[in-house]
């Protein structure tokens, strides 16, 4: 029984990555840009039926690849063809146009695939389970694991190790500093939005063999990734990993006492505590164009 | 004109842009455009979940409806009058009143057609009674409509929750998973999953099955992993799913990603999602009203011309819709009326009608259920799939040839309806 609740917490912890490659993203292109991204769940879509799509071509180790890019260059082509004239505008106008975008992305999925789910399956080099004892895992998700590790810790070394990083934290923090500086924020603002969104495209191709890919495959995944922000903070990166950890953590643990019908709804009170208790998020930075 | 001019370059780019934007949401969100009543035509109106997680069943259901309206009309409509239908999405339980009720009342339909969500048939069945409207409902499953919630002017061709049950629960009292044996249930946490737990439950502990546990899962979950754990912890005999919806595909998947091999079996199920979920991962045995490769002349036919609309093969959802605007079509065309008192009293009395099955089908006066065949499927072993649809086999019609097609309805005892 012991064993069973100790697997439980872990697999829970290990559920909350699954939103952090899409939280991330988000987090990022609000920092940066102001733009609450309503549209982020329909990119994590599209780089899961570019997977169905690509994969009988090029494998799944290649859709893995060329589908994020892919999700990339079309972040860049909407971040440069629409996000950018709303950087310095309400923000009710640009949560309209995300909210829009994430309608029109859904139903032109719809009309090219059409409305019922799509299959895709775990190829079979990465089928099969892992036994530690009496411990269970699958196979798939251990790569899964690895792979949302290697970019949270790459993504942290880009944005604390490197110019472009300094300049990317900069820009969170005063935009016109950094403007008066001679430094020109837009080929930044591009790189984030692409790195964001091409984040859940990976997102996307790395959930398409386990979940179900259907056009409203989107709005399912946004809803938990915004909850995940907002208790992590606005601008925090460890904050967003912290809170991906813990929402997983209060998952797993309220199924492991056996109220799996409490697991979903049990997230969004984390995230009314946090709001009347620490608006900011639990590692929320201040920044001074928010406050 | 000078002064047109100035207020034209006076709107920037983005005030365009967000006025087409604007305009383009109004045209793809209008609902039907109103139509011009004319006597030389007969409307049905056509309610289904087409967005939300039954919208996938819902596009087969729309499909399938076109398919038969084209087929009525190129046989001479209905009294030489041209079919026509009005198509809604119903959304939800509020919004499918509220269009259900403009149909009757704007759009003047014969009757009322369609439907998944069983919330959404009760709200539409109130309207159908109020007005007097004939209401079909193509898709919706649970017990409760046919029983405490039943009504007059209500009739189902889709199978009860019981129905469903009983005809799954044959196959494994068949396969020695029932008497005795511990089963372990995951069940959707809505009106749907509770009425089938609750079916599912009389059925298992009538027949000997030892009740494990039972896990509510809530309809937007899209994870399993951890109730795949424990079931892995309580070893059951057989796994059951309640489950609904995509639902169902993620937990397939999952449960083959987890390679865990109690069997599986389920009491609602969409072929959709056997698709949906694939060959290697497509497991268990599940009850169907129908299927695509049911051998029948009629359903060779309805395949035939729908793969070749749709360019792939219908699903169970399409047989409810398909059939019903046939059944309505060659009512009307036999009592020449569209009257709908007339249209019940034909129908409670006992009309036979062929569904593309081996016996014909009837609706059951008591509570309006159509009695009809059922099948139970189980996936074939990967190694006979060709191809991506035809990947299960399927059980000869429950039930058989010599028994009373009553047999997996629901008895007096289970559900009363009362007619009003």
């Amino acid at each position: 029984m012991l064993t069973l609740f100790i697997q439980q917490i872990l697999n829970g912890l290990l559920d909350g990555v699954y939103y952090l490659l899409i939280a991330i993203g988000l987090s990022l292109i609000f920092s940066l840009g102001g733009i609450v991204n309503l549209a982020h769940g329909a990119f994590y879509a599209i780089g899961a039926y570019l997977t169905v799509v690509l994969g009988p071509h090029i494998g799944f180790g290649g859709a893995l690849v060329v589908s994020p890019v892919l999700v990339a260059i079309l972040g860049i082509i909407f971040e440069r063809g629409l996000f950018q004239r709303f950087y310095r505008a309400d923000p009710i106008l640009s949560l309209l146009l995300t909210f829009g975008l994430a309608m029109v992305a859904e139903q032109t999925l719809r009309m090219i695939f059409g409305a019922p789910p799509l299959s895709y399956s775990i190829p079979s080099w990465l089928r099969g389970q892992i036994f530690l004892g009496d411990f269970i895992y699958s196979k798939y998700r251990a790569m899964l694991l690895l792979v949302a590790a290697l970019c949270v810790v790459g993504l942290w070394f880009l944005l604390q190790k490197t110019a472009f990083g300094r300049v990317v934290r900069a820009g969170v923090q005063n935009p016109d500093m950094v403007g008066a500086l001679g430094i020109s924020l837009k080929p930044y603002m591009m790189s984030v939005a692409a790195l964001g969104i091409g984040l859940a495209g990976l997102a996307g191709v790395l959930l398409a063999p386990i979940y179900s890919i259907h056009p409203a495959m989107g709005q399912e995944i946004i809803t938990p990734a915004f909850v995940v922000v907002v208790i992590g903070g606005l601008g925090s990166f460890w904050g967003v990993v912290v809170a991906a950890l813990l929402v997983g953590l209060v998952k797993g643990t309220t199924i492991a006492l056996g109220y799996p019908q409490w697991s979903i709804t049990v997230i969004y009170f984390m995230m009314l505590l946090v709001l009347l208790f620490r608006p900011r998020g639990l590692f929320g930075e201040r920044i001074q164009r928010f406050e | 004109m000078k002064d047109m001019n100035r207020l034209a370059s006076s709107i920037s780019r983005r005030q365009a842009l967000a006025g087409i934007g604007v305009a383009a949401v109004g045209v793809v969100a209008s609902p039907s455009i109103i139509r011009a009543q004319s006597a030389d035509v007969i409307r049905f109106g056509h309610l289904t979940p087409r967005t939300g997680f039954l919208g996938p069943l819902g596009e087969f259901a729309v499909q399938a409806v076109d398919l038969a309206v084209e087929e009525v009309n190129a046989a001479g409509g209905i009294m030489g009058r041209k079919l026509e239908i009005l198509k809604e999405d119903s959304v939800n339980p509020q919004t499918a009143s509220t269009k259900a009720e403009r149909m009757v009342e704007r759009d003047k339909v014969a009757c009322l057609l369609g439907e998944i969500s069983s919330a959404s048939c009760l709200t539409i069945a109130q309207v159908a009674q109020r007005t007097k409207t004939l209401f079909v409902n193509t898709g919706g499953n649970s017990d409760a409509l046919r029983g405490a919630n039943c009504n007059r002017y209500m009739f189902h061709i889709e199978s009860q929750n019981s129905m469903y049950v009983k005809t799954c629960g044959r196959s494994l009292m068949a396969q020695g998973l029932v008497k005795g044996k511990k089963w372990f249930s995951l069940t959707a946490d809505y009106a749907f999953g509770h009425d089938l737990l609750k079916v599912a439950k009389r059925f298992m502990e009538a027949n000997g099955g030892q009740f494990a546990a039972d896990k509510l899962v809530p309809t937007d979950a899209t994870d399993f992993s951890a109730l795949l754990l424990e079931i892995r912890a309580a070893k059951p005999d057989l796994v059951i799913s309640n489950l609904a919806g995509n639902q169902i595909t993620n937990f397939l998947k999952q449960y083959a990603e987890f390679g865990l091999d109690f069997p599986v079996a389920g009491f609602g199920f969409d072929t959709a999602l056997a698709w949906a979920a694939g060959k290697g991962n497509f497991g268990g045995t599940w009850p169907v009203v129908w299927h695509h490769l049911i051998d029948t002349p009629a359903t060779k036919a309805f395949v035939a011309a729908f793969t070749k609309k749709y360019g792939k093969p219908p699903e169970n959802q399409a047989w409810g819709d398909y059939n019903i605007v046939k059944i309505m079509a060659q009512s009307m065309n036999e009592l020449k009326s569209t009257d709908t008192a007339k249209l019940i009293e034909h129908w409670e009395k006992g009309a036979k009608f062929d569904v593309m099955k081996t016996r014909p089908g009837y609706f059951r006066a008591s509570d309006h259920q159509f009695m009809h065949e059922m099948y139970t499927i189980q996936a074939l072993p990967a190694s006979e799939i060709k191809n991506q649809w035809d990947i299960f086999k399927s059980s000869g019609p429950v039930p058989g040839p010599s028994e009373d097609l009553e047999v997996i309805a629901t008895t007096k005892e289970e559900a009363e309806c009362k007619m009003t």
